[in-house]
């Protein structure tokens, strides 16, 4: 971490351990820390009389509830807090894509938009209007400099890195940010929390996606969207295009997903393994048919570098490796970059359940080279 | 750092006179006022001063004073009590697009009970047409409600007038005066209101007091029902001591009314001349012509409100924008949206409102540290770039 003294950062908490220990540790090294909470969507759960009539029990991970943690966390460490209203921002850039995505036949990645849209464009411009140095979250990731240009690098805790969620950080953004965390372990990080004696060290961690409060995400599709249950119905076939059933509406579906087909018979077990918008057909297949030898991958975004052609110069170089979902599991690819900038990524060994809408970052070791949006699987 | 308090819109210092005056009532004279022996005398001769010291800045009689906790108390016992009283002669109630929570959240609640609610528009300045007003009257309008003066912009509503209209047509007319009673002179025997709302925070008293001036024959369905204190309009055990507060509150604006709106306008205009002199790109929102003294509200383009407050904030600056929701954070303001200002001006607006012991030294502060900080979030807005 950069020590330089009374610089400010502004501290983006969601009330949870991990920015609760980020704003501590910054300002036991001397920072004039601002604590800063978004406020990103209404909670039912946090109107009563909204929470009787819906059933609704816990907020996501900006309820009302996390939001005065955080300012208990802000208020104990004696740093002036807020809270920022970027709800709109929020509806148009992450909740609409979202849906869109699921109505697309995609299964989307809420958390890595909001970092790129929210967090560090938005959020981070705050930052510097408030005359703040550096924007800092609690995220499991590094920035370290090499050759003088700052790399995002995986947090030093591997079952808990983050840096899959940021590929997007610009050079700017990169040189703005601080990770206290990146090189702590989440033991570690509870442990300080508990020294701290911060109200927050024994939270769970939150889950599930933040603005889906009760229900499914199916439910929530649906409810904003109106009668799609009614009207999405279409056929379940196998590759071969044999009919096996019907379903209810694309978007309830996920690459991989086996429980809530409606499928019995001998033949099974079955697994979504395409979903085709084009004909509103639900396609399954025994699970060896959930494997790809590569994937096809858009809006690509080399991590702090400029530019397609930065992007051909750093694969040229061996030893990458792909990370296709939010998991610790990697498998060592080659990557080409296409005529019209998207990325054909090769296994070595075949994928299980590449699912278009997630995103594919790449890595060399630990140091995260960039990402996209995967389209398709390929083979 | 400097601290400098410029949201007394939001609520006001208590002054030290009135905590005086209160203290007694909260250590030593702590009886019912209710009760028949003597620990009650001292607390009920304390309530009648009181409730004459209200009537005497409202020119009303003591008997039309009754004491409520907040000023959304009072506008949800003149509108509910109203509905109530005259559900069987009608069901249409006129309010306006500005009202206070207060007021447009009794509303909405009373539409789903049934009443139907027009809600007059404003103009860019914030002003209402009355010839709408007079157009949505209705044969069965029971109730009019309409503000004093706007909380965020300080216009002052034509009252008078609207009171002409309302007394014509027989029609039963509530001014939610919270942001002007202690601000300018109200007399309640020239102006045809029935029913008026003030708050005891908003005039240097304490917070949990305040009080509805309810014209004599004018009927209202309590919202507390209980002992027959407030004569039957409002039961529970009254808060003596802060009561006691309102009243000697109410005294000392009726005394130096004249001297804070002298001193309180200049500092507005202060303010407002050099932010104007060292700011591009500001307006001033509101009637300029018809507002309270104390209040400016200006929109800085290409700024959001919420980021020119906390970095007020941060030099010690107590100003506001929008109003604050249950996270506390902001929302964009429903008032300069009704006033059709643009996305980017409503939400660039900081409402500064001036107290009796401002001063000129604090106002120069905040011409002196608000061009850097405006300047400085200018240089994030790429609409900014784009415009220059």
């Amino acid at each position: 971490m950069n020590l330089q003294k009374k610089e400010k950062v502004v501290v983006a908490m969601s009330g949870g351990v991990d920015s609760s220990v980020a704003l501590a540790l910054l300002k036991e090294h001397g920072y004039d820390c601002i604590g800063v909470s978004m406020q990103l969507w209404d909670y039912a759960a946090d109107d009563v009389n909204a929470q009787a009539e819906s059933g609704a029990v816990t907020g996501g991970c900006c309820s009302l509830e996390d939001l005065h943690d955080a300012r208990r966390v802000a208020r104990g460490l004696d740093v002036p807090f807020y809270v920022l209203n970027m709800k709109d921002l929020f509806e148009e850039e992450v909740v609409e894509y979202f849906t869109a995505a699921y109505l697309q036949g995609k299964t989307p990645n809420p958390c890595v938009k909001c970092n790129e849209i929210l967090k560090f464009h938005a959020l981070r411009k705050k930052a510097l209007g408030l005359g703040a140095a550096y924007l800092a979250t609690g995220h499991y990731a590094r920035i370290e400099n090499i050759n003088g240009r700052p790399r995002l690098f995986k947090g030093v805790d591997k079952t808990k890195d983050q840096s899959y969620f940021l590929f997007t950080m610009t050079e700017a953004q990169l040189n703005g940010t601080l990770f206290p965390l990146g090189g702590m372990r989440k033991s570690e990080v509870r442990a300080r929390a508990r020294e701290l004696g911060l109200k927050t060290s024994e939270k769970k961690e939150s889950q599930e996606i933040c603005f889906v409060e009760s229900g499914t995400y199916r439910d929530f599709i649906a409810s904003r969207e109106g009668g799609l249950k009614e009207k999405g119905g279409g056929k379940i076939t196998d590759r071969n295009g044999k009919i096996l059933g019907t379903h209810e509406g694309l978007f309830q579906y996920t690459i991989g997903q086996r429980k809530g087909l409606g499928l019995g018979g001998a033949e099974g077990p079955f697994y979504v393994s395409e979903i085709d918008t084009v004909n509103n057909r639900l396609v399954v297949g025994p699970s060896h048919e959930l494997y790809s030898q590569g994937l096809r991958a858009g809006n690509i975004i080399w991590t702090g570098r400029d530019g397609a052609e930065a992007g051909a110069e750093i694969i040229k170089a061996p030893g990458i490796t792909a990370r296709i979902r939010y998991s610790p599991d990697e498998v060592a690819c080659r990557v080409s970059v296409n005529n019209d900038e998207s990325i054909t990524v090769e296994f070595e060994s075949p994928q299980k359940s590449v699912t278009p809408g997630q995103a594919v970052v790449l890595y060399r070791g630990d140091m995260v080279l960039g990402g996209g949006w995967i389209e398709e699987a390929i083979g | 750092m400097e601290k400098i308090y410029i949201d007394h819109n939001a609520t006001t210092p208590l002054d030290h006179e009135v905590l005086d005056e209160m203290l007694p009532f909260l250590r030593d004279d702590w009886g019912n006022p209710s009760s028949v022996h003597w620990a009650a005398r001292g607390p009920k001769a304390a309530m009648d001063t009181a409730r004459e010291r209200v009537a005497a800045l409202l020119n009303c009689a003591p008997l039309e004073v009754v004491f409520t906790a907040t000023g959304t108390e009072g506008d949800n016992h003149a509108i509910k009590g109203v509905a109530l009283a005259k559900k069987n002669k009608g069901n249409h109630i006129i309010t306006t697009v500005v009202e206070h929570p207060a007021v447009l959240n009794t509303c909405k609640y009373l539409e789903k009970e049934g009443f139907a609610v027009t809600y007059l528009k404003v103009d860019a300045m914030g002003r209402l047409d009355l010839d709408e007003l007079r157009a949505a009257i209705r044969p069965e309008t029971i109730l009019i409600s309409i503000m004093y003066a706007n909380n965020e912009t300080g216009v002052i509503f034509p009252i008078d007038e609207i009171g002409e209209i309302a007394r014509e047509k027989g029609i039963v007319f509530h001014t939610d005066a919270v942001q002007a009673v202690g601000k300018i002179p109200i007399d309640v025997k020239t102006l045809k209101v029935d029913l008026l709302t003030l708050s005891g925070h908003k005039l240097y008293g304490p917070k949990g007091t305040g009080a509805l001036f309810v014209r004599r024959g004018v009927r209202l369905v309590p919202l507390m029902h209980g002992g027959h204190q407030e004569r039957n309009r409002r039961g529970g055990t009254e808060n003596v001591a802060g009561l006691v507060g309102l009243g000697k509150a109410c005294e000392m604006a009726n005394e130096s009314m004249e001297e804070n709106v002298k001193h309180m306008s200049g500092l507005r205009d202060r303010l407002e001349k050099g932010i104007a002199a060292k700011i591009p790109d500001i307006k001033i929102n509101g009637d300029v012509e018809h507002r309270l003294p104390n209040t400016a509200n200006i929109s800085f383009e290409y700024v959001e409100g919420e980021s020119l407050l906390l970095g007020l904030d941060m030099m010690g600056v107590a100003a506001s924008s929008g109003s604050a929701c249950t996270s506390g954070s902001l929302e964009p303001s429903h008032v300069l949206l009704a006033m059709s200002l643009s996305h980017e001006m409503s939400h660039g607006s900081v409402r500064f409102s001036f107290g009796k012991d401002n001063t000129e030294a604090e106002i120069d502060y905040i011409i002196e540290v608000m061009p850097p900080i405006v300047e400085r979030m200018r240089s994030m807005s790429p609409l900014y770039a784009g415009a220059k």
